[in-house]
């Protein structure tokens, strides 16, 4: 049994995810805006299996409940948690985006600049504890930005960097930090996409985080051919990429 | 074609028809052949996020969870807790909101009854904003014409089941030889009083004295306890739709035989994993793609009894001469248990179900003469496995049709209900059963 806090529980991957925990028999904390659907998450988890589901209900843009949900945490689960998932975040709509700075703001907001914070305070407590994997979900859209989504594709970005420098900071305190770089996911996120071959169904990403936790991977990309798209996305010329529509 | 516009609900707690402004229909897992579950034009509101557990009591085997839930998933959970739904079809891929909505039976429908005979409760979200818990006891009309309702009522957000009880994964299983009709029917009254799942293959090839031949399955739950470490088994697939060539009257005539012969010999009684006793399609991956891009067509009757000996005699008289011959013609008898849905299908008699690889009008042509003939014998038709009832079929097989349709909500259809009600006629282009259904296997 493992103590696992999910941050974002509601979101789709960290559901399917935390399906895979409670299988396997550990015990979960759940972090979520809405009290129902975090209600609806929690009582589905407890009985597949999970011995112990607690929720608590918050929003993680707002820095002052933070260290509030940890302290809940930590004592709900009967000590520090070993696996932290991070799994919110906001895509926005991209032609609101362009126009108005405040949406983008938001977006940073809640895909960097929270996540940044509590991830600190996370970082602290593992650190003492000297244990535990910190996973953080960022996405294939951080590798480069494009025409399309710059400003989600830039907090994604700054994302990668920071688990990638936390990764550094930790490995000698004992605490593990995973990156994980999803590409399209079948989910509420992206339900006004138009669904292509390349979408994966949030189940089987669930399974990727799992297995790159119990093998401690630095990095994983999900599904793993985006790990070759990217390469070559990475690759291409700007002066060619500024031309590019996608 | 038009096609249906998707999408998904994720939230039981939220308004499913928020911003709908088209006919919508709830989708599961497209289990249905026809166009039962199809909404072309308009608005499909896909259930498969909808897949949490609610709360299960483990003393009482009383379950609820959301619509979207299948069968393989419920069995997952509870048969390790010694568990199993009191009626599953032949394939474990269906969800709970479309076992409800086509009020599904199985194997064991002479005790059983029908899947709607176990919901003990049910959430349905109407088109003006209501939301209603509906059972025998509350809302007892909209729990009658939801169950079976064909998703026409409203959308289902969960459901609450009656489970029931069984020591382990497995079935003791028989397997009887039936040398011709009469003896189907003499094996299956003495096999009724005796076995709670039985059911027969039929050779639909077999003519003249044959006509019938086949072989009859009975099971009951095994009182064995699993054995640890038994893993499921390994799953075949068809990778790609095979040319219509490769499915003709030689290869069905060579794979009648030889799955009567592989059978036979597997006759007596063994005791079997469950999974392959009821769902011995679901091993294989996308089966229905043998039948090629212009897929099947199904057939399902239910055939008062007294009628029932030549009705059936009848129909696979003319199967066999036309040599359209099906992979699975399945023959089951159905009780008296009565169905609590306005418009079950199942009902006290007999009913046979068959597939044909769809070959156009010649196809089309065989499967009219089969409902003609059947509709004679006062049969019924099955709207799950279905795509060529009239309307005039339709109202024939379910008498409380105006009942019914005072329950239906004004935003829901579908293909099926467009068909048989509005008068918008079958079209052979339409494309049977969705791309990725899986099917049913040979649980009638």
């Amino acid at each position: 049994m493992r103590r696992v806090l999910v941050l974002g529980a509601t979101s789709a991957i960290a559901e399917a995810t935390a399906r895979v925990h409670a299988e396997r028999g550990d015990a979960l904390f759940l972090v979520a805006r809405s009290p129902a659907r975090l209600a609806a998450v929690a009582d589905d988890l407890a009985l597949r299996g999970a011995p112990k589901v607690e929720g608590f209900v918050a929003d993680l843009n707002d820095l002052s409940h933070h260290r509030e949900l940890l302290d809940a945490a930590e004592a709900a689960l009967g000590g520090p948690p070993e696996v932290v998932l991070l799994a919110y975040g906001a895509l926005g709509s991209p032609v609101v985006l362009d126009r108005d700075p405040y949406a983008a703001v938001e977006v940073l907001n809640t895909n960097l600049v929270s996540p940044v914070a509590l991830l600190t305070l996370v970082a602290e407590r593992l650190a003492r504890a000297g244990r535990g994997t910190i996973v953080g979900i960022s996405s294939v859209a951080g590798d480069r930005g494009r025409s399309g989504n710059a400003v989600y594709g830039a907090s994604k970005a700054g994302l990668t960097a920071f688990l990638s420098g936390l990764r550094a900071r930790l490995w000698r305190a004992g605490v593990h930090v995973l990156t994980v770089k999803p590409g399209f996911v079948d989910t509420p996120m992206t339900a006004h996409l138009a669904k292509g071959p390349l979408f994966a169904p949030p189940g089987a990403v669930a399974q990727g985080i799992v297995r790159a936790v119990d093998r401690k991977a630095d990095e994983v990309y999900l599904p793993w051919f985006w790990r070759l798209v990217m390469f070559a996305v990475r690759h291409i010329p700007e002066r060619i990429f500024k031309q590019l529509r996608f | 074609m038009a096609q249906a516009e998707v999408r998904d609900l994720h939230w039981r707690a939220e308004d499913p028809f928020a911003g709908v402004n088209q006919r919508a229909l709830a989708y599961g897992l497209g289990r249905s052949y026809g166009d039962s579950c199809l909404n072309d034009g308009g608005l499909l509101l896909s259930t498969r996020g909808l897949d949490r557990f609610v709360a299960f009591d483990p003393a009482t085997g009383v379950l609820r969870c959301e619509a979207g839930v299948s069968l393989a998933e419920i069995i997952d959970l509870t048969l390790p807790q010694g568990w199993f739904p009191r009626v599953v079809p032949g394939t474990k891929h269906v969800t709970v909101g479309g076992a409800i909505a086509n009020d599904i039976h199985g194997k064991n429908h002479h005790r059983a009854g029908t899947f709607g005979a176990h919901v003990r409760a049910l959430e349905l979200c109407r088109s003006d904003g209501s939301r209603r818990v509906c059972s025998r006891e509350d809302s007892p009309e909209l729990f009658a014409a939801t169950v079976g309702g064909l998703g026409l009522t409203g959308v289902v957000t969960w459901a609450e089941l009656q489970l029931r009880k069984v020591a382990g994964p497995y079935i003791a299983a028989e397997t009887v030889e039936v040398p011709d009709l009469d003896h189907f029917f003499q094996v299956s009254a003495e096999s009724d009083a005796r076995f709670e799942y039985t059911v027969a293959w039929v050779d639909v090839l077999a003519r003249g004295r044959h006509i019938g031949r086949g072989l009859f399955y009975r099971g009951n739950h095994a009182e064995t306890p699993a054995r640890p470490g038994e893993a499921g088994r390994g799953r075949l697939s068809v990778p790609f739709d095979l040319p219509s060539a490769t499915l003709n009257r030689l290869t069905v005539s060579a794979f009648n035989f030889a799955y009567y012969r592989k059978n036979r010999r597997q006759r007596g009684e063994r005791e079997q994993h469950l999974d392959g006793f009821f769902f011995p399609l679901d091993g294989v991956g996308r089966w229905n793609r043998i039948y090629g891009k212009r897929g099947l067509l199904q057939f399902q009757c239910a055939v008062p009894t007294a009628a029932a000996p030549e009705v059936i005699r009848e129909l696979l008289g003319r199967i066999a001469a036309a040599g359209q011959g099906s992979f699975l013609a399945v023959l089951k008898t159905f009780g008296e248990v009565p169905s609590p849905g306005l418009l079950s299908f199942p009902r006290k008699g007999v009913t046979l179900a068959l597939d044909f690889a769809n070959r156009g009008p010649k196809t089309l042509e065989l499967v009219r003469q089969l409902y003609a003939v059947a509709r004679q014998g006062g049969g019924a038709f099955y709207p799950a496995k279905d795509a060529v009832m009239s309307p005039e079929d339709f109202a024939a097989s379910y008498p409380r049709l105006a009942e019914f349709e005072r329950h239906l909500d004004p935003a829901c259809s579908s293909g099926f209900w467009r068909r048989v009600r509005e008068g918008h006629p079958y079209q052979p282009s339409l494309p049977l059963g969705p791309p990725a259904a899986g099917g049913k296997g040979v649980t009638p």
